[in-house]
């Protein structure tokens, strides 16, 4: 071999070796977006699945709540008042606060610590009279102190928690009266203005109705079209025009499908505003083209012998199409329709236009119900300003993320299912 | 007897003319075997007897077939029908990626000529028998057709042909994805298959040709060049160009 052959073979190696090179690089700088990301969100997110309790004592003293009757009934205890028992409660942790300072103590807690105090009682009425330690859920800001989050060394003018707080703060936790627990509430409980109590309960359900509208709206009616479009219409001007406008429609962005929303949806036909019906509706005009395009490529896929089989042995164009190209399709179609819901259920834009941004503290039980959606939650609680909704706002994402991933997954087992009885 | 009949058959895809005044007579529950260079309109034609060619948009076919005095080339022929009576073999074995049994049970089922389950069963296997399968997949009926060896597909294939008691076969190259053995079982096969029906074989194999069929006919650019039987057409033929390709001078 001469020596200018053996350049050449040289060059070439090195350029391969060289590609190679730059293919690992792309992989490894793709892969460390994707742990950044990941510790970022994870590292600030996890302590918003802890709650944080205070401990105290409480005192159903009969004279404090109104009740006279010798042995109440469900309905005493319903009505009676529990301002005083509950207040008691909280200024017990410090006797010697003078009167007009009770709020320090009482701002520890979340607002709704009456109705906790209530709901104790409820739940075990021989309580009555008697003094039993009681959990309080922590004031977000003593919630942050507790979980680290909160520096405590800057001025106390700037600083939302105050010394003596502080003080109260760190005689509890010696005591082993702050608990910290796995957060249930955030799961079941509805948005608040009270980082302490706000959950995703609505959003979640809200996704979940949103996601399956948008499935029942758009799946049927984009298999139908992609079938009768790839099977059955004649090939000419026409359908090439509506295909190049199928292939628009895919990439017009979300928030015009928004305002379709609120100009069609809302205004003519008068459906409820904030609600996932809309907002399902809404997402499935922006995942129909996904659906169509994915389900034409694999009914394009399907070999054109087995169209040739079915037609040889007698069957009509329909039969050809439902008895064996559709069904062939049918992976291809569905790992399509959850791409296209994968998209939907990150989309936050069209939902905000057509109300689902609105502040919905109920759970909503039917499609119809307002309510937020899990993406529009992670905007809402990054638009607050308090230190609590940071660490919701990673997990909510959390929870948004495992959503998809759980989507995927199943979109993975019934594709498998699908790909092993037909090839 | 004839049972096909084609009388100046004209095919063109869109301005181009693939064939050019095909005449020809296919004699009832013989074999006749089509052969020529690639691209020589022997394909198209077999597609003109089972009205294959509707589903290429382009193609226009002029001319009359018959098959029996039903004039195959009409609009008004109900093209299903029709294909319950030609069945087709294609080149690349097809089986559909579904059991064998349901592959077999497929054309039964869509003509609904089976009334029970008895029934079919009875029908998949002696389709099965007829096609030489029976003993090797018995046991295993509801595996994927797709699973099998490329020969047993292709006898798969022609079983689902069968199943509907056709009364025509057409058969596109069905050896040519084929090993030898393969090859000679399935030629085996059409020798027994000719007692009951009538097919018509595209082949690129000159010695395929000369084994399986009484007829030959030789196409060369979109023309039928030479008609006649098997031994004429390659002992002694009548034109110069059959000759040159029979002897391989040519194609």
């Amino acid at each position: 071999m001469n020596s200018f052959k053996k350049n050449l073979l040289k060059k070439r190696y090195n350029a391969e070796r060289r590609f190679q090179w730059y293919g690992k690089i792309a992989i490894g700088l793709a892969l460390t977006f994707l742990a950044v990301f990941m510790f970022q969100i994870f590292s600030k997110g996890y302590s918003a699945f802890q709650k944080t309790w205070i401990v105290t004592e409480v005192h159903y003293d009969k004279e404090l709540l109104l009740i006279d009757a010798e042995s109440p009934s469900k309905d005493d205890l319903e009505n009676a008042d529990y301002y005083d028992v509950a207040y008691k409660a909280m200024t017990s942790l410090d006797p010697g606060l003078p009167e007009e300072e009770d709020r320090q103590l009482i701002q520890m807690v979340s607002y709704k610590y009456e109705t906790e105090v209530k709901d104790l009682l409820l739940k075990n009425p021989d309580f009555l009279g008697k003094i039993v330690p009681i959990k309080l859920t922590a004031s977000d800001d003593v919630d942050q102190v507790h979980k680290g989050n909160y520096p405590r060394d800057i001025p106390e003018k700037n600083r939302r928690v105050n010394d003596y707080q502080l003080q109260i703060y760190d005689m509890l936790n010696e005591r082993g009266d702050i608990l910290s627990e796995f957060n249930i509430s955030f799961f079941t409980s509805p948005d608040s203005r009270e980082a302490e109590l706000a959950g995703i309960a609505s959003s979640f359900m809200g996704t979940v109705f949103s996601i399956l509208v948008c499935l029942a709206f758009s799946f049927p009616i984009a298999v139908l079209a992609a079938i009768y479009l790839e099977e059955f219409a004649p090939k000419n001007k026409f359908t090439d025009f509506i295909e190049v406008n199928i292939n628009n429609l895919a990439a017009v962005p979300s928030i015009v499908f928004g305002l379709l929303g609120l100009g069609v949806l809302l205004a003519v036909f008068n459906l409820p505003r904030s609600t996932p019906l809309v907002g399902g509706i809404t997402l499935s005009l922006m995942t129909l083209p996904t659906i169509i395009i994915a389900a034409r490529a694999s009914l394009k896929a399907v070999p054109p012998s087995i169209r040739e089989a079915a037609l040889a042995m007698g069957a009509s164009n329909m039969q050809t199409t439902m008895h064996h190209t559709v069904p062939l399709s049918m992976p291809g179609t569905l790992s399509g329709t959850i791409i296209g819901l994968a998209q939907a259920l990150g989309e936050t834009a069209p939902l905000i236009l057509i109300g689902m941004v609105a502040f919905v503290n109920t759970i909503p039980g039917t499609p119809v119900d307002p309510a937020a959606s899990l993406p529009v939650q992670i905007y809402i609680w990054s638009e607050s300003a308090e230190r609590g909704f940071v660490e919701k706002v990673s997990a909510c994402i959390m929870v948004l993320l495992a959503f998809l991933i759980l989507m995927n997954l199943a979109a993975q087992i019934v594709r498998h299912k699908f790909e092993k009885k037909w090839s | 007897m004839s049972k096909i009949k084609a009388e100046n058959v004209n095919v063109y895809y869109g301005s181009k003319q693939a064939l050019f005044d095909v005449s020809i007579d296919i004699a009832e529950k013989e074999v006749t075997a089509l052969i020529g260079p690639s691209g020589c309109g022997k394909s198209t034609f077999l597609r003109c007897l089972n009205r294959m060619n509707d589903v290429i948009e382009i193609c226009r076919v002029e001319g009359s077939i018959k098959m029996d005095n039903l004039e195959l080339n009409s609009r008004k022929l109900d093209v299903v029908r029709l294909r319950e009576n030609v069945g087709m073999v294609f080149q690349k074995p097809n089986p559909f990626p579904k059991t064998i049994y349901e592959n077999v049970a497929y054309g039964p089922t869509i003509h609904g000529i089976a009334q029970s389950k008895e029934e079919m069963d009875q029908i998949v296997e002696t389709s099965l028998k007829k096609a030489a399968l029976w003993n090797e997949v018995k046991d295993r009926l509801d595996e994927i057709g797709t699973g099998l060896s490329g020969g047993q597909q292709q006898r798969l294939c022609i079983a689902r042909a069968i199943s509907v008691s056709p009364e025509v076969i057409l058969m596109d190259e069905p050896c040519s994805a084929l090993d030898p053995i393969a090859t000679a079982q399935i030629e085996e096969l059409i020798d027994d298959l000719k007692k009951e029906v009538t097919i018509v074989i595209v082949t690129h194999s000159m010695s395929q040709a000369a084994r399986v069929s009484q007829k030959t006919g030789f196409f060369h650019l979109g023309k039928l060049i030479e008609f006649g039987p098997t031994d004429k057409i390659f002992k002694n033929p009548d034109n110069q160009q059959t000759q040159d390709y029979i002897t391989g001078r040519f194609g």
